[in-house]
């Protein structure tokens, strides 16, 4: 028998006298301690990933109304409630926001994964056939990781600039043609959006799960909004890797 | 009608032994009999041999009791959907089918020896909270206490839950919400279960994480549940235990006795 302590929300009982009444943990940090508060954590920032995704394509897709369009709307992004907010404070704001999900998604999913490692030390012997799981379920891990490996290369390729063989500031139309010009990082961009719509297809419906959101009334639509969603934001994404390598967009 | 089955069955001295497979040959067996019937059918033969039988859980052979569960053909309870092994008939095997049968694997869910696991955990997490604390009595008027029926239903639907692990093992993470979610839901769902609500939920959940993995809702425990417990249990539990982070009364106090003593 394995016994683990995990800090449930309970927390631990304090016996008047017998010690110095110790100060409690923050609240949320209790939660979090639970496997059952991380899942819900994870649900929360993957819902934050949703927006991010879903709002990137949306303005992905400026690229068909002209190059003037996009670098204004990457110009505009920096100037969100500006005079009132200092430049580039939204943005900031929202990369904050983001980078804050995206680390605590990555924590849990991490430390649950440890948890998970531990509850079945020794696997089945014999072949295992799964029956409901799918093959997007069982990959969370795995796209997860690819996507963050991909991210990574994303930005060093379109907002920083290294990986990009002809880089201008603030020209992302220029900078997106002239990377994705070439056939092998088109290549990435698409099998990267490929692997983004197999982690929103089990991330979108599991959230409800997650976070209870489970009634007679729209259970089957929480996986057809999996679906919608997940087909949406890919097909959005595809498209442009495509249209510049057949020379649709150059 | 009768088949010939090959077996690869786990075979494993004790709980520190490192186990392997053994193949047995079971030939002519009627299809018309259950799949612990063909284990009974092999232990004869083995104890013929002046073998050591197979050793394997059962009890009612009925399906109600939960403890004949084993990994048949890597599927808790075998291939048929709501069944228990010991409903499994040989009729849904083809003659000349390998059969590979192997014990559930758990770190919570110990191997004793061959097929029999030690399903413990499950009865710690119910002594964390699956039960009413008030004394009860005798059994009160019928209709002393009304339950909307379509909550006794689905309390039932719940309370239907045996116990047997098939959740646990078919979960690709080991994790145990269906069996917790199902016990917390049964009582949760009743005017009795009410006062303790989600001090119980906190209690139970806590437990489980001592022992299980976590859910990352894959639906293989829906699947392999005998008596078919639905994930909305799960989706129930995890909204519970939400709630109960600002409804335990017993852990609210206990903040607020610390803030106040500051």
């Amino acid at each position: 028998m394995v016994s683990r302590t995990t800090p449930g929300g309970g927390g631990a009982v304090a016996v008047p006298g017998a010690h110095p009444r110790q100060r409690p943990r923050l609240w949320l940090l209790d939660f979090y301690g639970t496997a059952v508060g991380k899942k819900a954590v994870m649900a929360i920032t993957g819902i934050v990933g949703l927006g991010f995704v879903l709002v990137h394509m949306l303005g992905n897709l400026k690229i068909y109304t002209g190059e003037q369009h996009l670098n204004d709307y990457g110009e505009y992004l920096r100037e969100i409630g500006s005079p009132i907010i200092p430049e580039t404070g939204t943005l900031w704001l929202l990369r904050a926001i983001l980078i804050v999900a995206v680390l605590i998604h990555v924590h849990a999913a991490w430390s649950l994964t440890q948890m998970n490692r531990r509850a079945r030390p020794t696997g089945y012997q014999g072949p295992r056939r799964f029956v409901a799981a799918d093959y997007a379920s069982r990959t969370m891990r795995w796209t997860g990781v690819l996507l963050a490996l991909f991210i990574v290369f994303h930005l060093f390729d379109l907002t920083w600039g290294p990986a990009n063989p002809n880089f201008t500031r603030g020209e992302p139309y220029h900078n997106l043609v002239e990377s994705l010009s070439r056939g092998w990082v088109a290549a990435i961009y698409i099998v990267a959006n490929l692997l983004l719509g197999l982690h929103l297809y089990h991330g979108a419906w599991s959230l409800f799960q997650s976070l209870g959101w489970n009634n007679p009334r729209f259970n089957l639509w929480r996986r057809y909004f999996a679906i919608a969603f997940a087909a949406v934001v890919v097909a959005g994404n595809l498209s442009i890797p495509i249209a510049i390598v057949s020379g649709a967009v150059d | 009608m009768t088949l010939n089955l090959t077996l690869k069955v786990w075979r494993q001295d004790g709980p520190r032994d490192a186990g392997r497979f053994e193949t047995y040959e079971a030939n002519a067996v009627s299809e018309d009999i259950s799949f612990l019937e063909l284990l009974d059918v092999v232990n004869e033969d083995l104890v013929a041999q002046n073998r050591e039988p197979i050793a394997f859980d059962h009890d009612c052979r009925e399906g109600i009791c939960g403890m004949c569960g084993v990994m048949i053909n890597g599927q808790p309870h075998g291939p048929l959907r709501g069944t228990t092994t010991c409903q499994l008939h040989l009729r849904h095997f083809k003659d000349g089918d390998t059969v590979v049968v192997e014990p559930w694997r758990a770190a919570a869910f110990p191997i004793i020896r061959d097929l029999v696991v030690n399903r413990t955990a499950f009865d710690r997490i119910v002594m964390a909270g699956g039960y009413v604390t008030a004394p009860t009595g005798a059994a009160q008027d019928a209709n002393n206490i009304p339950v909307p029926k379509a909550n006794a239903d689905l309390a039932m639907d719940a309370a239907a839950c045996i116990g047997c692990g098939a959740c646990v093992a078919a979960c690709p993470n080991g994790a145990a919400q269906l069996f917790t979610s199902a016990k917390v839901a049964h009582l949760g769902l009743l005017p009795q279960g009410q006062p303790e609500r989600w001090s119980r939920v906190n209690a139970m959940v806590q437990r489980m994480e001592e022992h299980f993995g976590s859910c990352t809702n894959h639906r293989e425990c829906e699947a392999a549940c005998p008596k078919e417990i639905s994930i909305d249990f799960i989706a129930r539990l995890n909204r519970d235990y939400l709630k109960a982070q600002f409804k335990d009364r017993r852990q609210l106090l206990r903040a607020t006795d610390v803030a106040s003593e500051e």
